[in-house]
């Protein structure tokens, strides 16, 4: 496969709240809650601030890190559970923003968690087949969860785009593979504004299984080890689940440290695999084997065995800010201030 | 404001499309179709070229509002600056990422893409561009061909590099 990731971009609102501040408000030991999921904070978005908004500047910081021009963009999707309409593409607004319009085929993807994975294996089948030059994938969200639910301690908002192409490529793509059954293990129905998740069942049957045994077929097919790889990105729903299940198919800490981003930025649901595939991109060096495993509830994984190139040596990163930065700041907001921003308290009215 | 019109307006809030004449090479925004830097400025009508802005720009002077205007309820207290751009036209938008003790006159600031308004909860979102404080110090990009130059089109904010 001659197709590969030729730029990139990351962006995470500026807003941050700590487990215990949102457990300080229900009762709960948040600090407990906190340190069994594995998450020190999440980021929250600020009210001018949706799936569209955060699309639109993680594509635009890698338009111009990559050198590209809006107009070679040939396909745009935007993977997310939280897109601002029912009815009406995000992924029109996005290409309007980056002024990729209007020869260009766009679509919004869902997928629970990996709809932005999902939209790159749909870029690198576009753009294998030669019928487009550039493909943008971007997984985004602004989730949520119901007040004072597990959930809410972790869904945070951020997103990643990546352009897929054929020239100048920073990783190839080697191989990809998707692991998909019908498991209820997450939902939303139509019009109702929280999701529903089944407890424990989202942990064995749901992540665990889809994400090792997507890793397991990936790694059988392009004949490798967990040793060849540098690097492993997961999906992270929360701190632990992909610590526990690198472990468990043979990963260290120390390939798995740059992938994992959502103990400091919580979960951004489609964009948590992709942010932390971003932040390894902001690292790896020429030659590193990268390994990606994404999962979607309801549910399936996509995975990725990527190479980095020569070309990443020469990648111009300084547009934009490198994940770490926003790992590392941030504005620590109180759980009102919070209520507000996202829309959780009645205004009165209809 | 009527879809209509917003949506006419789409190229000004989404990418700063603005226009250029060709003759003085004064930048307008909103577009014009006539420069009147121009002594002879009746032949420039209909010339002028559209250019967009780069986004980069910095604050000429600021006010902090406190009693919102409809549909800004939840963001006070917010800024609202008037922006010098890079390219000279100067105008009004909201500061956001920053408080408000700490925006400054003088200060740098970037083109960011945020949403401006909702027509109520099951009308239309308006979207549009806002400023946001520039990160590091910024650095024109000097096209170095039609690549780069095609940069421009990617929207306000990415013409630095």
């Amino acid at each position: 496969m001659e197709a590969g990731i030729v730029s990139y971009g990351a962006y995470v609102p500026r807003y941050r709240i700590t487990p215990e501040e949102i457990g300080r408000v229900w009762g709960a030991d948040g600090v407990a809650m906190g340190q069994g999921l594995g998450v020190k904070r999440k980021s929250v978005p600020a009210p001018d601030e949706d799936t569209i908004t955060i699309s639109t500047e993680a594509l635009r910081t890698a338009l111009v890190r990559g050198r590209i021009d809006p107009q070679e963009i040939g396909a745009l999707y935007v993977g997310s559970e939280s897109h601002p309409y029912a009815v009406k593409p995000t992924a029109t607004v996005v290409a309007q923003a980056v002024g990729a319009t209007p020869n260009l085929t766009a679509a919004d993807f869902e997928f629970a968690c990996k709809a932005g994975t999902a939209a790159i294996q749909t870029c690198l089948g576009l753009v294998g087949a030669g019928m487009i030059r550039y493909g943008v994938a971007i997984g985004s969200d602004t989730s949520q969860g119901a007040p004072g639910d597990a959930l809410e301690y972790s869904a945070s908002a951020g997103g990643a785009a990546f352009i897929i192409g054929r020239e100048k490529v920073l990783a190839k793509v080697l191989h990809t593979l998707s692991y998909t059954t019908d498991t209820p293990d997450f939902w939303r129905r139509e019009g109702q504004r929280y999701p529903s998740h089944s407890g424990r069942f989202t942990g064995e049957p749901a992540y665990f299984r889809h994400v090792t045994e997507c890793a397991h077929r990936i790694m059988e097919r392009a004949g490798t080890t967990p040793r060849e790889y540098a690097h492993v990105v997961f999906h992270q729903p929360n701190g632990k689940f992909p610590q526990r299940v690198g472990r468990q198919l043979g990963f260290t800490e120390e390939q798995m440290r740059l992938g994992l981003v959502t103990p400091s930025i919580g979960n951004t649901y489609s964009g948590a695999a992709l942010i932390g595939l971003a932040n390894v991109l902001d690292s790896a060096k020429p030659g590193d084997r990268i390994l990606v495993v994404g999962y979607g509830s309801g549910a399936g994984s996509d995975a990725f065995d990527l190479e980095a190139t020569e070309a990443i040596a020469g990648y111009d990163r300084s547009f934009g800010r490198p994940v770490q930065s926003y790992l590392d700041q941030g504005t620590e907001i109180p759980y009102a201030v919070y209520a507000k921003f996202r829309g959780k308290i009645h205004m009165g009215g209809s | 404001m009527s879809i209509a019109r917003f949506w006419r307006e789409t190229p000004q809030r989404y990418n700063l499309g603005g226009a250029r004449c060709p003759r003085c090479h004064t930048v307008y925004f909103p577009p014009r179709s006539v420069c009147p830097a121009c002594a002879q400025h009746r032949q420039t009508l209909g010339h002028l070229e559209p250019f967009q802005l780069s986004g980069e720009g910095s604050v000429v002077s600021y006010t902090v509002v406190h009693d919102a205007a409809e549909g800004f309820e939840m963001q006070v207290p917010y800024i609202l600056a008037i922006v010098r751009t890079v390219e000279g036209p100067q105008l009004t938008g909201q500061v956001v990422d920053v408080d408000p003790n700490e925006v400054a006159i003088g200060m740098r600031v970037r083109a960011t893409f945020r949403k401006l308004r909702e027509e109520g909860k099951a009308g239309v979102i308006h979207y549009g561009y806002k400023f946001a404080p520039a990160e590091e110090p910024i650095r024109r990009a000097e096209p170095r061909g039609p690549e780069e130059a095609a940069l421009v089109r990617a929207g306000p904010g990415t013409a630095s590099a």
